[in-house]
């Protein structure tokens, strides 16, 4: 009697966590789907039909008026440029600082640590950072958003732990062996770590992509915006409009197909990109490092 | 050959430069970049006490002292931008905070494999995009004509949802686009400790009777209560920030009495009507209070007995 009790309460356990989990994986997944599949619709569609998911008639109007618009075009490219020049700037970066520093050999190795934790404790601020960047006459180029984020003190950490976790006796044989520094680093330290390389190289590329405040500010003519400036654009401040009476001339007014087209477009690429790395951030690399 | 203790150092020394100087070539570009964008900037704070002019610069600006904040304290808006961060940061903690641990604890109890990878690689997927779209898709969800769920509500007889712009909704707003972006990710720390649970308690106590309510209650959740400790001391580090991007992205002039907070104050008094010093004023307080926030709260965890965060 006993037995069948517990069974039972187990099953009642089952269908519980089943069914929240299948609602929360709808919540997530619906709105994502809903943009993809209406993306596909034809304008007529949206005016005369109320509520939909699946087009009746699909046709990539909505990609092909995007690709004929100049500033749409124009920020995608620039999305582009801007992630794997800035990517290609940061991982390397990144990664040959968190080798050198996981050296306990090297003099000045503590205080450079600390001067990187700092950074995540306190800053200067949106405006001094702005005028060093604007000092520097980095305003409306690529650069101002590359230079100042190159280092992600986290990721930075986190892949030094990595290196400090490679055991001592591998770098002393290969120096015994008559391998320098550079070719140590290269030849042997980046085999060992391209499954966290790969993990960081995603990271700072969704960072890249994402990219809005800062570009917002630094880039001030609207040829250089990348992706996400044009689409708080197109999306974002068309609700203001809305709220405020518009107080001022919009000018362009979207077709909902090409807002959806847009979305699919910006958020598209890093999601194929995540599911292959996924394997890596499952096994749980973030929980040693919580401890900086 | 002998050597005298004097050589024999310049030589320990010589050693020494030429194993250290790749090092420091590898150290250099991203130093580089963390003296010039990072510890400048903290120099650049200087100007919170003067009267700064970018062509006078920093060392001939006048000095004003505390002019900037005093300003700031005595300035009306100062109640409001610290009334909206308090009040989103509790909203935060009391509703997103506990969720991916929620998540996590369900998730821990499917036994599908395919069915655990599948939800995760699902539930990541909004960190992925970008606060815009996450925004951008809620309004051609809700907003105007041809918002897709105010034309699902109407189909079924329910009045449309107007309530984007509203400054009423716009904190649950906030809370709501968070959960969907972030509750999955956030979990993935807790699912990690959940993991690293010797499975033989489980059967131990199966063995013992303990059903699993029972299990979870007395192994799962006391495991992830240092994780979970650890999490909010840092939570609470972060008191004074709240992600700024998102409420930017969220904030029009009618909400401004609920959703102006610091660093929305800094960029529109700041990089839009060019008062340089006084903002940086107003940012190196915040910065301040942060700091204090976040070594407070580390010395916390120290003395009650955990490892510290820093």
């Amino acid at each position: 009697m006993n037995i069948r009790r517990l069974s039972g309460n187990e099953r009642y356990v089952d269908i519980f966590v089943y069914s929240v989990l299948i609602v929360w994986g709808a919540a997530i997944l619906f709105p994502l789907l809903y943009v993809l599949m209406t993306s596909f619709a034809t304008e007529n569609e949206y005016l005369t039909r109320g509520f939909f998911v699946i087009p009746r008639e699909w046709t990539w109007d909505a990609y092909l008026y995007l690709l004929a618009n100049d500033g749409f075009s124009q920020s995608f490219l620039n999305a582009v440029i801007i992630t794997v020049v800035g990517t290609a700037i940061s991982i390397s970066a990144t990664t040959l600082m968190a080798y050198g520093l996981s050296k306990k050999w090297f003099k000045g190795r503590s205080a450079i640590n600390f001067m990187v934790v700092f950074t995540m404790l306190f800053s200067g601020g949106m405006i001094p950072t702005y005028l060093v960047v604007n000092e520097f006459g980095l305003i409306n180029t690529f650069w101002s958003l590359w230079l100042p984020g190159a280092i992600a003190p986290f990721y930075l950490i986190v892949m030094r732990s990595f290196f400090s976790s490679i055991p001592y006796e591998l770098e002393e044989s290969a120096r015994v062996d008559g391998c320098g520094e550079w070719r140590m680093f290269f030849s042997i330290m980046l085999p060992l770590s391209k499954a966290s390389i790969a993990t960081f190289v995603l990271f700072y590329m969704v960072g890249y992509w994402n990219t809005y405040f800062s570009a917002l500010i630094y880039l001030n003519d609207s040829d250089m915006w990348p992706l996400q400036v044009f689409l708080r654009q197109m999306l974002v401040l068309n609700l203001d409009m809305e709220q405020t009476a518009s107080l001022f001339q919009q000018e362009i007014v979207y077709t909902p197909g090409a807002k959806m087209a847009a979305i699919v477009l910006s958020a598209l690429p890093m999601m194929i990109i995540y599911p292959f790395l996924q394997k890596h951030f499952n096994k749980g690399f973030l929980l040693g490092s919580v401890k900086g | 050959m002998r050597l005298s203790g004097d050589s024999r150092a310049s030589m320990a020394r010589m050693h020494y430069m030429k194993r250290a100087f790749p090092i420091f070539l590898m150290i250099l570009p991203g130093l580089l970049s963390i003296i010039l964008f990072k510890y400048l900037p903290m120099f650049g704070v200087l100007i919170s006490f003067q009267n700064f002019s970018p062509f006078r610069g920093v060392f001939d600006s006048e000095w004003v002292g505390l002019d900037h904040f005093i300003r700031l304290f005595t300035e009306r808006q100062f109640l409001t931008l610290l009334k909206n961060t308090l009040v989103l940061n509790l909203i935060d903690i009391c509703f997103f905070f506990p969720a991916p641990i929620v998540f996590s604890l369900i998730l821990n109890e499917v036994r599908l494999r395919w069915f655990k990878t599948t939800l995760q690689t699902v539930v990541y997927l909004p960190h992925f995009v970008s606060m815009i779209v996450v925004v951008g898709v809620t309004v051609v969800l809700f907003s105007g004509e041809f918002g897709g769920f105010n034309q699902f509500l109407e189909s079924v007889g329910l009045p449309r949802y107007r309530g984007l712009g509203d400054p009423d909704h716009f904190r649950w707003i906030w809370l709501l686009q968070n959960i969907w972006k972030e509750v999955g990710w956030s979990a993935i720390i807790y699912l990690a400790a959940l993991a690293s649970i010797d499975t033989t308690l489980y059967e131990a106590a199966g063995i013992d009777g303990a059903n699993r309510w029972r299990k979870i209650w007395h192994i799962t959740l006391p495991s992830l209560v240092p994780v979970i400790l650890i999490l909010f001391i840092l939570r609470l580090g972060n008191f004074i920030d709240v992600g700024f991007e998102h409420v930017f992205l969220l904030q029009n002039p009618l909400n401004l009495a609920v959703s102006d907070v610091f660093d929305t104050y800094i960029y529109r008094v700041g990089v839009q009507q060019g008062e340089f010093s006084y903002t940086t004023a107003v940012g190196l307080f915040k910065s301040v209070i942060g700091l204090v926030l976040v070594l407070s709260a580390n010395a916390i965890a120290k003395r009650s007995g955990k490892e510290g965060v820093y």
